[in-house]
């Protein structure tokens, strides 16, 4: 990642020939959107998404001391993950500070997939191979390796279905599989960002284009329509998903950010961060200094992130993301508020919206959740 | 797209029509509506609030960003368009029509408002 040049994903010419609006995001050029990102993001909502993840960063974590390794270097248990089984999970610093949130799938017995967000797949590379010094473990790059597919929404199981012979009704959610989806071998997994029901498939790029055109034939009949990073954001802020950069960051724990159930300190051994989260898990459970909570405007203007949140003129809290809500119809945020101003119904709370105080609600997490 | 014959156009992406009366409509080019994305909040100059060229008079905000709307002339707000405050999608799907923004009493028009085929060509649109 030494040059500046955007990276382009093995999607790309078809990203341009479906007249894609292009963005950069975190050195890639990503799809924003292909038509209106309201209408891509009730596609999902009420039937089926494609999305390019081509960005997200892979690294294989392979050995007998794989599991070893990854319980040290993660807070999560992740030697307790089956095989065919994901894990949402940190990495963190020696201060407990974030380093990434994680999903994890572990392939087979000694073979794990870590999955790390674009911005950061390098800050996670490289911890992983630096804390892997002693242990029996190969930890690989494997960012080159994947193009990342992903098929989101209520009638992508049965999309899916049409392509491929693997058992989707037994896969899980979290849960991942290696299989074959339209004559394209496949890592099919049951997990998302988007709220809904879905499936995320890592293939050979050089298969991703098939792959893209097949699903796009089998979902046409359902309503399945490409969707790019804009509806991407709107739909895992509904769904009450933390954005790293936005709600979580180097300067904050998992304690910090309403998911310390993601530590387990009961694992076996050290693992680092320990324990400095143990303190800040101690201190979350006395005196939280601030809270993630959801705010639901009452007017019509959208917070953004870094928009002071104010109670009576004085400042109690900062919006880390905000969105017009296409499921709820009314702008909504995340934000981190002052303890004493974050119980859901809290009164009298504003997002100050460039110099107006504009009313909001204050809400817990998350504002949508499907209808298992 | 194509850009209206009979509109002229300003450099932050803004149309005038010919002025029936001394009015003349306001509006955002398609190619601003595109590149904005789903609009959801118009914030208009009021009637009777004074517009001066090149400078903001109010703000459109997109799924992404807010931008700030610029009036293209110089002039007196006869009148705000409801219709696109109730429903900012207009801009979106009718940016030359029914997503019209405010009409203005022209005071004063800057010299350097671009043609359709000008406008076409500055913005690649």
């Amino acid at each position: 990642m030494s040059s500046n040049a955007p990276r382009h994903t093995a999607l790309d010419a078809l990203h341009r020939s479906l007249g894609a609006t292009m963005t950069d995001f975190a050195g890639w050029d990503m799809p924003l959107r292909y038509g209106s990102e309201r209408d891509e993001h009730l596609a999902v909502r009420s039937k089926a998404g494609l999305f390019d993840l081509s960005h997200m960063g892979e690294i294989t974590v392979t050995g007998p001391g794989a599991a070893a390794l990854l319980n040290y270097a993660l807070v999560g248990n992740i030697a307790s993950v089956g095989v065919g089984r994901a894990r949402y999970t940190m990495i963190c610093r020696a201060d407990g500070g974030i380093l990434d949130d994680l999903i994890v799938y572990r392939l087979q017995e000694q073979t794990y997939l870590v999955v790390a967000n674009a911005s950061n797949a390098q800050v996670v590379l490289d911890a992983l191979t630096e804390r892997a010094g002693g242990f029996d473990a190969v930890v690989r790059d494997d960012r080159d390796a994947y193009a990342l597919i992903a098929v989101q929404g209520p009638e992508s199981p049965g999309i899916l279905k049409s392509l491929t012979d693997a058992d989707l009704d037994g896969l899980k959610y979290y849960a991942g599989l290696p299989g074959t989806v339209a004559g394209v071998p496949a890592l099919i997994a049951r997990t998302g960002y988007t709220g809904e029901d879905g499936f995320e498939l890592f293939v050979d790029p050089a298969d991703a284009e098939k792959l893209w055109q097949a699903l796009t034939e089998a979902g046409a009949p359902a309503g399945l329509v490409p969707c790019g990073l804009s509806c991407r954001d709107t739909l895992r802020l509904e769904a009450g998903m933390p954005l790293y950069g936005h709600e979580l960051s180097t300067s904050l724990t998992p304690f910090d950010a309403g998911l310390g159930r993601v530590v387990k300190f009961e694992k076996e051994g050290d693992f680092v961060g320990r324990e400095a989260l143990t303190e800040a898990a101690a201190l979350a459970e006395k005196n939280p200094p601030r809270v993630l909570v959801g705010l639901i405007a009452e007017g019509r203007r959208v917070p953004r992130a870094g928009y002071p949140v104010v109670v009576g003129g004085e400042v109690i809290g900062e919006v880390t993301s905000g969105a017009p809500s296409p499921t709820l119809g009314r702008p909504i945020a995340m934000a981190y508020v002052d303890a004493a101003h974050a119980a859901p119904g809290t009164a009298g709370v504003g997002v100050d919206i460039r110099g107006s105080h504009e009313p909001y609600e204050v809400v817990a997490l998350p504002f949508y959740r499907r209808q298992k | 797209m194509s850009n209206p014959q009979q509109l002229r156009y300003s450099k932050e992406h803004e149309w005038l029509s010919g002025a029936e009366d001394g009015v003349s409509t306001v509006g955002i080019t398609e190619h601003a509506a595109n590149a904005l994305g789903d609009v959801v909040y118009v914030q208009l100059p009021e009637v009777g609030d004074t517009v001066t060229a090149g400078e903001t008079c109010g703000e459109l905000e997109s799924t992404k960003s807010v931008s700030d709307l610029y009036s293209p002339v110089t002039g007196e707000v006869v009148e705000a368009n409801q219709d696109v405050v109730d429903d900012p999608s207009l801009v979106n799907s009718a940016p030359f029509e029914g997503g019209w923004l405010f009409k203005v009493r022209v005071a004063e028009e800057p010299k350097d408002l671009l043609s359709a085929d000008e406008y076409t060509e500055f913005s690649g649109s």
